[in-house]
């Protein structure tokens, strides 16, 4: 770790604490008891930050500070669980595309390469339509990874594609080991570190969908997402109130994390490629 | 002419420098061909770059110099490292191992020709005149012209070097560096570009120096040959006579281990392998692998000096030897 | 004979591309629970009060033959795609009812066109003349600040960077309107600076974020282009500097970044529905939001599918293009 540490560039270091303090926020804070910010006329409307709400209260009378923290820990679970099943299905359709070859191959490209292609939000936007009203976060987490897939089987696709030439994979093949065992104990640890960065994009990804869809008013309306607390903020006219901490704390929020996530993911990248240039 | 004046070069590491050439002391004469052989790994190519003068991070020269020195156009000239880069091309060229990617791919070969040619050496010639002394050195190199409207890739592997080693001769250079270049091609092929070459040589009557692992290539056109051990020369001699009597246990590995027509006997290999720079062993560097080592081979560094008119090597061995005989 | 068949190839990629999109687009919204008619004649019930039972069918029925859910469900598809891709007639907008959703749409295509397009290639060029700048100097102070200021920039989303630009632009400076109105009325001067004005917020918004991407992924790239073999050998034939920047380093990357261009279409677009749903501008994210808002079906499947095509054939466009630069394609 302290090595890992010693040899990471600035992006990788300034992505990971930027990250992890918003991880700290999201799944640590989140668990001090605190009352639930979500009703309204808990508190006394329109307050000044103070010590008792760092942050003031809204027009509605809740705290701004835990709107914040429920927020940032409703945004980032949804993008984690996004991630994971996109990655998790990118990685599998990339593997079987990659080895089968031939026309499993070929149909499974012309898929994924549609879904690379075409705008996703318009069809994200048709999807919670319909869903208006009935809508939960495990559906909307399920919409938005149909669009988290297409990206990481592109890249295992071709990773698989160079390295199902290389030499430990056919001295694995010929040494007599079955497919599926070459492809469990040679190809996905392989895999796994590649897929680390497509997983974090994927994060990002998912947030900038869901906070886009509630700017929509999309997202489901029980949810207190990064998006949804800015377009609430947008709709009670915080902007017109000068109630700069309401609209402001989640704007800047989401544009930190945005850029801690990014510059996690294009450290990581360049920190990949100068492991592998030694 | 080229001078090594007790060159000595390292790469910067995490772990410190790893010294790759080592106190080298040798001249390249005018008007010969010049191998540089040994195992991969020996600093080959790495003396090559700093003969170049392609010195940057982390490559860096420790002590001594290169000296480039020589006639053009009735104009004396001479460059030390550091200067020589200025003459690239006019004066010393350099031709890279056969590969795809040398070349610009999405430029035509006559466009990267233009390139390479100096503005003071067009004058005011037209685009269409300079390419018409450009048709007619590639026809005399037995080339056909139309390369020039070709992309790399439409070119096969031989064709491609062949080009390449037209472009790097084009300006007449007094010196020019080759890097394994018929290394990636097959048989039939490296033959054709090694008496290219030995033509261009002659005609020309310029220097040139050939780096190649491989002894076969060394052997069929140099007229001397220097071999490398791990940063260092072991020994330097006339080609003919190294073949026939090769003083280095090393270069008589190397020479062992090269098929003769006729012969049916088992070939040895050379056991073992280069010691890492990193951390090379004290004393002789090839200690280690030398079949007749001795206690004070493996403690002081052997000095490379003229056993014979003409023959350099580096060994306590033929010390010893020279003096039973005295 | 093999540039014939990259041309087949890419064509034949972007009618699949098409089908598969329009196909998904039409299966998804069978497979929801949730059943359009019976939202609208809730709408309506809960608008209008009780209807009678005779007139409801009747409504009903209308209803299902506007949406297009008549018949089997292979009836419907084929009369989907037949009416749909092949003459774009999506059936009547149902809140502007009975003009045909496509002709809506086809009034609004032209705005959100002039507006991406615009911003998309700008910052292509932008990004990339940049790029290249920062990746030849790329230990230059001025440089690294560039790129601080694209990873700034680039990773937030769209619709939050036209958010802040809205309150930063519009209403605490008062530079720019808030809402985009465009005045169609008074005279073709009127119009002109009406669209400047309305478009100028939206297209700076798209512009920052594209051309922030493009100046990061432009400078890795030359910087790796930099590092090519035939680089470093052009520099070993003693070509100056100036002249193995353009033709070697920025040639080559030039055309990489042009397969980039086709790939982020998409996203682009992605991002002109956001912005323009933001300052309200009159293009197809706008007409797309209002079409939520009045649960107008025929209207959001209308502006999907042409959104599809739209984004597909500027991806073949740019594929299409692709080979006339690249010597590779043309002559292998």
């Amino acid at each position: 770790m302290k090595k890992f540490w010693k040899n990471a560039n600035g992006r990788l270091k300034a992505g990971m604490i930027i990250t992890l303090i918003f991880l700290i926020i999201g799944f640590v804070v989140f668990y001090i008891p605190h009352t639930d910010p979500f009703f309204n006329n808990t508190y006394p409307r329109k307050l000044a930050p103070s010590w008792e709400h760092p942050l003031g209260t809204t027009s509605l009378g809740q705290d701004i500070f835990w709107l914040l923290v429920e927020a940032i820990h409703n945004s980032l679970s949804i993008g984690l669980i996004v991630a994971t099943i996109g990655t998790v299905a990118g990685v599998l359709v990339g593997l079987v595309a990659g080895f089968s070859g031939g026309l499993t191959d070929r149909i499974l490209m012309v898929i994924t390469d549609t879904f690379v292609v075409i705008p996703s939000l318009p069809i994200l936007v048709l999807m919670t339509a319909l869903m208006r009203g009935s809508s939960t976060v495990i559906l909307l987490a399920l919409v938005l990874a149909m669009f988290a897939w297409a990206w990481p089987s592109r890249q295992i696709r071709s990773m698989a594609l160079s390295i199902k030439e290389r030499d430990f994979i056919q001295t694995a093949w010929f040494s007599g080991e079955g497919t599926m065992q070459v492809v469990v104990t040679e190809i996905l640890p392989y895999a796994l570190t590649w897929s680390l960065s497509n997983f974090m994009n994927a994060t990002l990804n998912a947030i900038a969908s869901e906070s886009s869809l509630a700017v929509l008013g999309l997202s489901p309306g029980n949810l207190l997402s990064l998006g949804n607390m800015i377009q609430w903020a947008r709709d009670r006219n915080a902007i017109f109130a000068g109630q700069w901490f309401w609209i402001g704390s989640p704007i800047v929020a989401t544009v930190l994390l945005f850029i801690g996530l990014f510059l996690l993911i294009t450290g990581y990248n360049d920190y990949l490629q100068m492991k592998r240039g030694r | 002419m080229l001078k090594i004046e007790n060159l000595s070069a390292s790469y910067q590491t995490i772990d410190g420098p790893v010294h790759v050439v080592k106190h080298l002391n040798f001249d390249i004469r005018d008007n010969e061909i010049f191998g540089i052989a040994g195992e991969s790994g020996c600093g080959k190519t790495t003396l090559l770059r700093v003969l170049y003068d392609i010195i940057q991070y982390p490559l860096s020269i420790d002590e001594g110099r290169v000296v480039l020195s020589g006639v053009k156009k009735g104009v004396p000239y001479e460059l030390t490292t550091g200067e020589i880069r200025k003459a690239w091309w006019n004066n010393i060229s350099y031709v890279p191992q056969a590969a795809q990617s040398v070349l610009n791919p999405i430029m035509r070969l006559k466009d990267q020709f233009l390139d390479s040619i100096p503005k003071q050496d067009r004058g005011d010639e037209s685009k269409e005149q300079t390419l018409d002394r450009v048709r007619s050195y590639l026809k005399e190199l037995g080339l056909s012209p139309d390369v020039l409207n070709a992309y790399p890739f439409q070119l096969s592997g031989g064709m491609r070097q062949r080009a390449i080693i037209a472009l790097a001769t084009f300006m007449s250079p007094g010196l020019i560096l080759a890097d394994e270049p018929t290394t990636a091609l097959d048989v039939v092929v490296q033959r054709g570009i090694l008496m290219m070459l030995t033509r261009l040589q002659k005609q020309y009557k310029n220097t040139l120096v050939i780096v190649s692992h491989d002894m076969g290539v060394h052997y069929q056109i140099c007229d001397r040959v220097g071999i490398m051990y791990s940063g260092s020369l072991v020994e330097l001699g006339p080609t003919a006579d190294l073949f026939r009597e090769p003083l280095h246990p090393y270069s008589r590995m190397l020479i062992g281990a090269l098929p003769v027509v006729g012969d049916k006997s088992a070939k040895e290999g050379i056991p073992g392998r280069p010691p890492s720079l990193k951390d090379p062993p004290p004393g002789c560097r090839f200690a280690p692998r030398c079949p007749r080592a001795s206690e004070r081979c493996r403690r002081e560094v052997p000095e490379f000096r003229q056993v014979r008119p003409g023959r350099f090597a580096a060994c306590h061995l033929l010390e010893e030897e020279a003096q039973s005989h005295a | 004979m093999k540039f014939r068949k990259y041309f087949g190839l890419r064509l034949v990629t972007w009618a699949l591309t098409i089908l598969i999109g329009v196909t998904f687009i039409f299966f998804i919204p069978r497979m929801f629970p949730t059943d359009p008619v019976e939202n609208m004649i809730g709408q309506i019930q809960s608008r209008s009060g009780q209807m009678d039972p005779q007139e409801m069918a009747a409504l009903r029925k209308s209803l299902r033959v506007q949406f297009g859910l008549e018949g089997s469900l292979w009836e419907q598809y084929l009369a989907y795609l037949w009416r749909g891709l092949l003459h774009f007639d999506f059936g009547p907008s149902l809140v502007s009812f009975p003009t045909p959703a496509g002709e809506i749409i086809a009034t609004y295509l032209p705005y959100t066109l002039f507006l991406s397009l615009i911003s998309t290639l700008l910052a292509w060029i932008i990004g990339n003349a940049i790029g290249l700048l920062a990746g030849f100097r790329k230990n230059k102070r001025s440089s690294k600040i560039l790129e601080g200021i694209a990873i700034c920039i680039y990773p937030v989303p769209y619709f939050l960077v036209a958010l802040i630009l809205q309150i930063v632009f519009a209403y605490l400076l008062g530079w720019f309107p808030l809402q985009s109105n465009i005045n169609a009325m008074g005279g073709t001067a009127a119009y002109l600076r009406s669209l400047f004005r309305a478009s100028f917020l939206p297209a700076l918004s798209q512009l920052l974020v594209g051309t922030g991407w493009w100046i990061i992924s432009m400078k890795s790239l030359s910087a790796a282009t930099a590092e090519e073999d035939f680089v470093q050998y052009a520099r070993f034939r003693g070509l100056a500097e100036r002249r193995i920047g353009a033709s070697y380093v920025m040639r080559n990357s030039i055309l990489t970044q042009i397969t980039a261009l086709a790939m982020s279409l998409g996203g682009a677009f992605n991002g002109a529905i956001m912005t323009e749903i933001i300052f309200s501008y009159p293009g197809v994210g706008a007409l797309i939001q209002k079409a939520i808002l009045q649960s107008d079906y025929n209207m959001i499947l209308g502006c999907i599918t042409i959104s599809i095509v739209a984004i597909s054939t500027a991806t073949l466009i740019a594929d299409l293009i692709y080979p006339f630069i690249d010597p590779r394609i043309r002559y292998s």
